[in-house]
């Protein structure tokens, strides 16, 4: 049984994009700030702080979730992939990242992360998805810049597929 | 925000769970997937001393045929329930509802479990049991007890839960009939509902519909369709009766409105479903 107690700091050792990484965590420590403070990986944007922005959506053993909505504690010994795991170590986009450039899918960039991560799951499990499927994934995440047609475009692209439909403004 | 201090507690069975809940009671809250608790912590909505996580515990991760019922355990996540193969042919009414909770990104970390307990009176899933007369299984030092759904939620974020007990699984009857259908009325896909109406035909002449969103805990009941205007009339009673609430989303009234609205359209299109 692991305790951690109120007072007390705790080691917290997990995997980040294929390295091993450890610091010390108070049990209600946030994962996002866990990554952000104590790591040091700060591609992981936080929004809202209760779910509902998407900005801090990580994969934790391979699955997008929020990581506001988890404490630093539970993503002991697991396989924790963020934003900075996409391109190659000598900066070059991967595919997804490319296709976001070229179809102006953000503007302030400060949504994509969560985005990107969101889609880096979703698209390994549906390689090619519809665009409401798309649009279905997007509405959980806000951006506020591009009116989402841009992002649409993009996953479509990054898929291997164009738009069908003229784009309209909202998921 | 941030939550306020607690002590983390991190169970190996359910058996230690249970023990660590005798212990704390109702100064401990159950995390599970926390998409409804940690952002309650987060907003100091909710400040339990003590947070005891069973997300992990494997024997709580199952979804298994239980007699005429399927048990779900209290650490399967949405998506894990939503990608389950039996599901379309077992649990229909289920299948429509689970692409309306939350968005994909929280359904990978939301349980089925986690859901019920928490109890909103806009969420879909205790809806669909509320709907189908399932159940839900609660564990403590003191034995089991199964209780109904119409038993197990009592309020606005409220339940039969004792503060000992652990909700280890929920059981949806298996439906014999895949005439089902389930709207909802929201800002955006994923959003709360303002209103939620669930249709399950029992026969050719009887349905079974459950509302959620409008009164403080969903509503079910059986609709016979013996005359033309009887569906509309049992919408329209439900409507009077459920009364509504207001909020910054809708008024009561128009919730009483979108339900007279929605709630036949739900019926009709269960009833044209094949059989």
């Amino acid at each position: 049984m692991r305790r951690v107690s109120r007072d007390e700091r705790t080691r917290v050792a997990f995997t980040l994009n294929g390295r091993p990484v450890s610091g010390e965590a108070e049990s209600r420590m946030l994962l996002t700030d866990f990554l952000r403070h104590v790591i040091g990986a700060t591609g992981t944007h936080v929004g809202c702080e209760h779910g509902v922005c998407g900005c801090c959506t990580v994969l934790i053993d391979g699955t997008a979730v929020r990581a506001c909505l988890t404490l630093a504690v539970q993503a002991e010994g697991r396989a924790v992939t963020t934003v900075e795991a996409l391109a190659a170590p000598d900066g070059t986009l991967n595919g997804l990242q490319r296709a976001f450039q070229e179809h102006h899918a953000l503007q302030c960039g400060f949504c994509t992360p969560g985005i990107l991560m969101s889609f880096t799951d979703y698209l390994a499990r549906k390689p090619h998805p519809t665009e409401d499927e798309i649009r279905e994934v997007l509405s959980g995440h806000l951006c506020r810049c591009t009116g989402y047609a841009g992002i649409v475009a993009a996953v479509l692209a990054a898929s291997g597929q164009k738009s069908t439909e003229p784009s309209r403004s909202q998921p | 925000m941030k939550p306020r201090r607690f002590d983390y507690i991190r169970p190996d069975s359910v058996g230690e769970a249970v023990a660590v809940l005798a212990e704390h009671g109702d100064r401990a809250n159950v995390l599970a997937g926390g998409q409804s608790l940690m952002a309650m912590l987060n907003l100091r909505i909710a400040e339990p001393a003590v947070l005891i996580d069973i997300a992990r515990l494997a024997e709580l991760d199952t979804i298994r045929v239980a007699g005429d019922a399927i048990e779900v355990g209290a650490a399967v996540t949405q998506n894990r329930l939503m990608g389950w193969p039996d599901l379309a042919a077992k649990l229909p009414l289920l299948a429509a509802a689970l692409p309306f909770v939350g968005h994909f990104q929280t359904r990978n970390k939301g349980t089925v479990c986690g859901s019920i307990a928490h109890a909103d009176p806009s969420s879909e899933l205790p809806l669909v049991l509320a709907t189908l007369g399932g159940s839900v299984v609660l564990r403590s030092q003191r034995g089991t007890r199964v209780l109904a759904a119409q038993d197990f939620q009592t309020g606005m974020l409220s339940t039969a839960r004792e503060p000992d007990e652990l909700i280890v699984a929920v059981r949806f009857p298996v439906q014999a009939t895949k005439r089902v259908a389930f709207r909802e009325v929201a800002r955006r896909h994923g959003d709360f509902a303002i209103i939620a109406v669930a249709a399950a035909a029992e026969s050719a002449t009887k349905v079974r519909i459950g509302i959620g969103g409008v009164a403080d805990r969903p509503a079910a009941r059986a609709v016979a369709l013996d005359s033309s205007g009887a569906v509309a009339a049992a919408f329209d009673e439900l409507a009077t009766e459920l009364e509504g609430y207001d909020d910054m989303h809708a008024s009561a009234a128009m919730r009483r409105d979108l339900l007279r609205r929605l709630g036949p359209l739900t019926v009709e299109e269960a009833m044209r479903c094949a059989a």
